[in-house]
């Protein structure tokens, strides 16, 4: 302001200084020569009127600042990009997807492959499991269930030897009967009959009359089997005993026998 | 001194007030901006001379703006936007500079 009111004075002085140097303000000095002395009548009356006009600016100026500081520092950026910026950064986005593509169907191969070799050796587990359970029944190592005999032996006289036994088991593996057990004893491939008359044996335990023994298979061709003439009926009754043979549609053997690793033999490949 | 209170007032402002810019004035804002710094860069270095004219101030302020952001939309129009922007920052940017230092001397004496 105060150098407003010294304006005049100096006025002509530095017109002269300034053209040099004053790019912004080179025209002002131009314009400022014609004006200065007509100007220097009507001062106070513009003054307020500029200093209100440059304060506005002035505080446009930094609003306009706060504002683009504001906007950039917010980071959207791609509103105000320009359409050269955008299609370099859709570029670059596109090249992206692309990758992650490739990445994504090699990914999605291994995750089939995997699945597919996972499928593959759960089916082996089952077919595992369906070997261990038919190798189970056929070596004691499970119960089995199903429809088959229930024969009982009696021997008042104690004169049964144990080839009867042995001779039942073996008609009713004949026909067909596929899982055993001869009183609390499960028959396995490796059972033996062994003792006299009256003290039968099997596997060391010692059987007591009336025997017991139980089958598994098709019931009528079981009984048939040991029902034949010369067969074990036969024999049984030969010896003074009596034997009765009871269908069923379900029975159960629950006897197990003790697992055996084998020491000399090994599987040949 | 009251240009400068006016401009602090008008920071404050911007930072309480939170406004939105419209999309069709975004792309000019930042060098119209960089025009007004010219713009009053120059006024201050006119004031230190003590050829400071408010009149010449307020025009070369709205003429500084107005170019500067015509010919960003000029070069938008042309399709070299992005250049015309540089170039005209830096056009800008060497005005500054040369104003503060006229002002750094005035004030310096160095």
């Amino acid at each position: 302001m105060m150098t407003r009111s010294e304006q005049p004075e100096p006025a002509e002085p530095i017109e002269t200084v300034a053209p040099v140097e004053l790019d912004t303000i080179q025209q002002p000095p131009d314009e400022q020569k014609p004006v200065g002395p007509t100007a220097s009548l009507e001062r106070p009356a513009t003054t307020a009127l500029n200093r209100v006009v440059v304060a506005l600016l002035c505080g446009l100026l930094g609003f306009a600042v706060v504002l683009q500081v504001q906007r950039t520092a917010s980071g959207d950026t791609l509103q105000t990009a320009r359409p050269d910026d955008l299609v370099q950064i859709l570029d670059g986005l596109q090249r992206r997807e692309d990758d992650l593509n490739v990445e994504i169907a090699e990914l999605q191969d291994t995750l089939g492959r995997l699945q597919r070799s996972g499928a593959s050796s759960a089916e082996a587990l089952a077919e595992a499991d369906r070997q261990a359970e038919a190798l189970g029944i056929l070596t004691g190592r499970v119960p089995a269930t199903g429809p088959g005999v229930i024969i009982e032996i009696s021997d008042p006289d104690r004169r049964i030897p144990p080839e009867v036994m042995l001779d039942a088991i073996q008609e009713l593996r004949n026909a067909g009967a596929e899982a055993f057990q001869v009183g609390a004893v499960r028959v396995g491939v490796d059972s033996a009959f062994t003792g006299s008359g009256g003290t039968i044996t099997l596997d060391g335990v010692a059987l007591v009359a009336p025997y017991r023994v139980t089958a598994i298979g098709d019931p009528p061709t079981l009984a048939a089997a040991l029902a034949i003439p010369g067969g074990v009926l036969d024999t049984v009754r030969r010896a003074g005993g009596s034997m009765t043979v009871e269908q069923s549609d379900s029975v159960t053997i629950d006897a197990l026998r003790p697992s055996r690793t084998p020491i000399y033999a090994r599987p040949t490949e | 001194m009251y240009a400068l209170l006016a401009l602090i007032a008008g920071v404050a402002i911007g930072l309480f007030v939170h406004p939105t810019v419209p999309d069709w004035l975004s792309p000019y804002l930042p060098i119209a901006v960089v025009a007004a710094l010219d713009a009053v860069f120059g006024g201050l270095r006119a004031k230190l001379d003590n050829i400071f004219d408010a009149k010449v101030f307020v025009i070369s302020f709205v003429a500084n703006v107005l170019v500067a952001a015509f010919i960003v939309f000029l070069g938008d129009q042309l399709g070299v936007g992005t250049q015309l922007s540089t170039a005209v920052v830096v056009v800008l940017g060497i005005r500054i500079f040369g104003n503060a230092a006229a002002i750094r001397r005035h004030i310096f004496k160095a």
